[in-house]
């Protein structure tokens, strides 16, 4: 009787021993390849990020050295751009279909977000290739952050939504009984509630977009080039990185791996400002 | 015709009217007339008539759903956040009509401001914003009127000596019995004329009860409160006048006194002395 309560014992510590290793090794084969694609890029590009390459044109083809100068801050400037559009249209969508709106009409509205969200992002680049580069008929910086911005729009608006409904239903009571009217409170007390969840949302956002190489090369096409008009083709790091990778020139190649390294620390970046803001959750309930 | 809901008419003579021997000419905050509301099909109170006195806190009474939330929130049209409300009949605060069009229901409010079940101080204001945050988004900016209130509502609230010098702290750092006097600061900070409390001291520890039922206490010389109360013998200790709700109706409604000790509705007697709710 005893000696098979202890059998019992046993066998249940090796069950428990098995279960946890096998969550372990789980656990292993999923940061593994974060982390060595990481190592790889930096073994690999490394030696190529220099202040040149911060600082620098590309190089005309033949020469060495040269930069990705001109690259980073179209980047940087079609990510501001498709925030200047998509970021209030997806805020305020989002919260208009928390706040307001019938509940019938808002779950299709919904289902058509979460289609939207699922739509390769290629497409996008052919509809705004479509709509607007056709129009002008010209390639431009306009173009690629309206691509780049329809992309972000679904993915805002779903997260803002989640998150101002997380919003309990007594802070919007409590502020309409001290007779704040209905906007006000919807601003002030409940999208302040939700503005972490909220400012997550949208640096996920642009951490998704920021990476994005399909919709620019329809759209901004990239530029060897400075170019700071809206309405003129534009680098972009994603699509740097694309054409110098499939080139035949080795020092091109090196300066893909840099461009590669740069994209996924700024976007691994944005990703632990994302961890920081989420941590503390002292002072807000979402 | 012999139902019990149906005598109390009778007994009361139209409106019930708590019976005010030593004041002539009987000042009444609220006279609600024959109010019904639905919730979509539902019908949630029934033909209401009830006169609520000036400087003096009733009491709602009555086992779960037989209304008297919803009748506090038609008090300050509260209830109309609801989706798919209806009502019926009037209510009028000082003689004015609150259901009339052309008044805007934040400014009802304003003039009527109310305490919930569960406190709830806004989790991103510190204390002393929460006090004053009313104010704030109704458009004040002076920094000496708003500092002058804050002080004055935490001091009515009973809150002062313990939050005076941690008025940057987050409000929902307090504990729980604080958090409910701070959301009491709150509502009045807006200086409004009623206050409504629906069952501030369900979620709350016996002492901090009693030191909100105090409070409540002192709270009457300035203001008319009404407050809805599972709690038969909070009802006793801190009402003036007492209605008791069932299904929906209003069964009886009087001095607490006499609601208490010598009630004329069997479902009275019933509900006060736990045989049923």
């Amino acid at each position: 009787m005893r000696s098979q309560g202890t059998n019992n014992h046993t066998w249940r510590k090796i069950k428990s021993a098995l279960a946890s290793t096998t969550a372990f090794v789980s656990a292993i084969l999923v940061i593994l390849p974060l982390g060595l694609v990481f190592f790889h890029l930096l073994i690999n590009g490394i030696t190529s990020v220099n202040w040149d390459f911060f600082t620098k044109l590309p190089a005309p083809v033949g020469e060495v050295g040269g930069g990705m100068a001109n690259a980073i801050v179209g980047s940087l400037e079609l990510l501001a751009l498709a925030s200047v559009i998509g970021i209030p249209v997806g805020v305020l969508g989002g919260v208009y279909f928390a706040e307001y709106g019938s509940a019938r009409i808002n779950s299709v509205l919904r289902f058509l977000a979460d289609v939207l969200n699922g739509i390769p992002s290629i497409t996008w680049g052919v509809v705004v290739y479509g709509l607007v580069v056709l129009r002008f008929k010209s390639f431009s910086m306009l173009a690629g952050g309206l691509a780049l911005a329809l992309i972000m729009i679904p993915l805002i608006l779903r997260t803002t939504e989640e998150v101002v409904l997380l919003v309990p239903n007594g802070y919007r009571e409590a502020a309409l009984a001290l007779g704040v009217s209905r906007w006000k409170t919807i601003v002030f007390i409940v999208m302040k509630t939700a503005s972490k969840g909220i400012i997550t949302g949208i640096l996920l956002a642009l951490a998704r977009i920021g990476g994005e190489t399909a919709p620019i090369l329809f759209t901004a096409f990239g530029n060897r080039f400075w170019n700071h008009s809206l309405f003129q083709p534009v680098a972009a790091l994603p699509l740097q990185i694309y054409t110098y990778a499939i080139s035949p020139y080795d020092d091109w190649h090196r300066q893909a791996w840099a461009g590669a390294l740069i994209l996924v620390t700024g976007i691994f970046c944005v990703n632990i400002l994302v961890r920081f803001l989420t941590r503390g959750r002292g002072a807000s309930v979402v | 015709m012999a139902t019990p809901e149906q005598s109390v008419t009778e007994r009361v003579e139209g409106p019930a009217q708590p019976p005010v021997n030593s004041d002539p000419a009987p000042k009444f905050t609220f006279e609600a007339k024959n109010v019904s509301i639905w919730y979509g099909e539902k019908r949630a109170i029934e033909d209401v008539s009830l006169n609520i006195a000036s400087n003096a806190v009733t009491a709602i009474i009555g086992p779960s759903g037989c209304g008297k939330s919803t009748f506090l929130r038609a008090l300050n049209r509260m209830h109309e956040l609801t989706p798919k409300t209806r009502m019926e009949g009037t209510v009028l605060l000082h003689g004015e009509d609150l259901y009339s069009s052309s008044i805007d229901p934040a400014i009802v409010r304003r003039r009527v401001g109310m305490v919930f079940q569960k406190s709830n101080p806004f989790p991103t204001m510190t204390i002393g914003e929460n006090v004053v945050v009313g104010l704030r988004l109704n458009g004040v900016r002076s920094h000496k009127f708003l500092s002058e209130r804050l002080e004055k509502s935490l001091r009515m609230a009973a809150l002062w000596d313990e939050v005076k010098d941690d008025l940057h702290k987050p409000g929902t750092s307090l504990s729980g019995g604080q958090q409910q006097r701070l959301c009491i600061a709150r509502a009045l900070a807006v200086e409004p004329e009623v206050i409504l409390m629906d069952e501030p001291c369900s979620a709350l520890d016996p002492i901090a009860t009693a030191k909100i039922e105090e409070l409540i206490n002192e709270l009457k010389a300035q203001y008319t409160i009404v407050t809805v109360t599972h709690n038969m013998q909070q009802a006793g200790r801190i009402s003036d006048y007492t209605a008791f709700f069932y299904l929906g109706k209003l069964v009886e409604f009087g001095p607490t006194t006499e609601i208490f000790t010598n009630p004329t509705q069997r479902q009275t007697e019933d509900y006060i002395t736990g045989r049923f709710g």
